[in-house]
């Protein structure tokens, strides 16, 4: 694959880009996707949510499944950092505590593909928690 | 914190919890003068004269999950170990601006860390905000913004799944080139 070096270089694949998402996002809205929030304040940044994070982004893309990653402020369970919250299609969000990538792994290839559970869950009786 | 770009990942965070729409990140390199600068400047809520003293202070902070905020504090420890020093500027309403300055070739000089990951995150991640990112080693600059990529990525948006590679690759690929130049 050519390097990235320019505004032009990003344009260019940005073409070849453009043909394989909309085959994929055909018939998608985006209640169909798997959204994932990342805890990043300090607590969660401090234990290694960022990792956390560039490899959820990458590796959701990479074994084709359609989530949504964002970023979140603290969600409150400092002592389990750093957390993510899962939110199936259809279903109630879930958290879970002390994720690097192998539980990242974990959570992806269990959970998200095939909604088992896996440990490290969070018990809460929450709604959503967006910032703070 | 483990280098400095997660202490930068960090400190942007306040600028989005205080709703800012334009986020300024600058660092500047000048090993001749052994000098390291970050600035973070944001158009957010900004802080009362008040809130503004106490804030190096480890026990304040706005927030209602914790009642202690770091994020700050311990950038300011971090940049004083070296020799350097942080400092803040705000008014209410109109929004903050953050100076930290520190000596690189002090033993307590953390690393940069991954910057070109830390950029293409927060671009991808906030997409209705606007970022601009500056990047100067001696007498070179890469610089790169949010509208910018908008406009080459001509539609497809940034938190489209894909393009957080590109834009990590475009950003280090520049930042890579930079410390060559340095050393050339
Ligand atoms: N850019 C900013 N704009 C407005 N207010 C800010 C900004 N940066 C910091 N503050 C205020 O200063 C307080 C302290 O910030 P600091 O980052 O040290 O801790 P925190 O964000 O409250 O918690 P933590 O960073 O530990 O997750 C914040 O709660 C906020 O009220
Ligand atoms: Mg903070």
């Amino acid at each position: 694959m050519t390097k990235v070096k320019s505004l032009a270089d990003l344009k260019k694949m940005k073409e070849t880009l453009q043909t394989k998402i909309d085959i994929r996002e055909k018939g998608d809205a985006s209640e169909s996707l798997v959204q994932i929030k990342v805890a990043m304040a300090t607590c969660g940044i401090a234990s290694g949510a960022k990792a956390v994070m560039e490899f959820l982004m990458e590796e959701l893309d990479k074994r084709g499944i359609q989530a949504v990653v964002t970023q979140t402020g603290c969600m409150g369970y400092c002592y389990a950092e750093p957390t993510i919250e899962v939110k199936l299609p259809g279903k109630e969000p879930v958290i879970f505590g002390y994720v690097d990538n192998k539980k990242a792994d974990d959570i992806i290839e269990k959970y998200i593909k095939n909604g088992e559970l896996v440990d490290g869950i969070i018990p809460t009786n929450f709604e959503s928690i967006d910032n703070k | 914190m483990k280098d400095l770009s997660l202490h930068i990942l960090d400190i942007v965070q306040n600028s989005v919890v205080a709703q800012a729409t334009i986020i300024s990140i600058g660092i500047v390199v000048d090993k001749k003068n052994d000098y390291l600068g970050i600035t973070i400047a944001d158009n957010g809520n900004g802080m009362s004269p008040a809130l503004l003293q106490r804030v190096m202070d480890p026990f304040t902070t706005t927030r209602t999950t914790r009642k202690v905020g770091l994020g700050l504090p311990l950038l300011k420890q971090n940049a004083e170990r070296t020799g350097g020093s942080m400092d803040i500027k705000s008014v209410e309403g109109r929004g903050t601006d953050l100076m930290v300055v520190l000596k690189p070739s002090h033993i307590d000089c953390l690393p940069m860390g991954d910057m070109a990951g830390v950029v293409a995150m927060l671009i991808c991640s906030y997409p209705n905000i606007n970022f601009k990112f500056s990047h100067r080693v001696g007498a070179n600059e890469f610089a790169i913004s949010t509208p910018e990529l908008k406009e080459a990525l001509d539609g497809l948006p940034l938190n489209s799944p894909s393009v957080y590679p590109l834009i990590k690759e475009l950003v280090s690929s520049n930042l890579d080139e930079l410390q060559i130049g340095e050393l050339g």
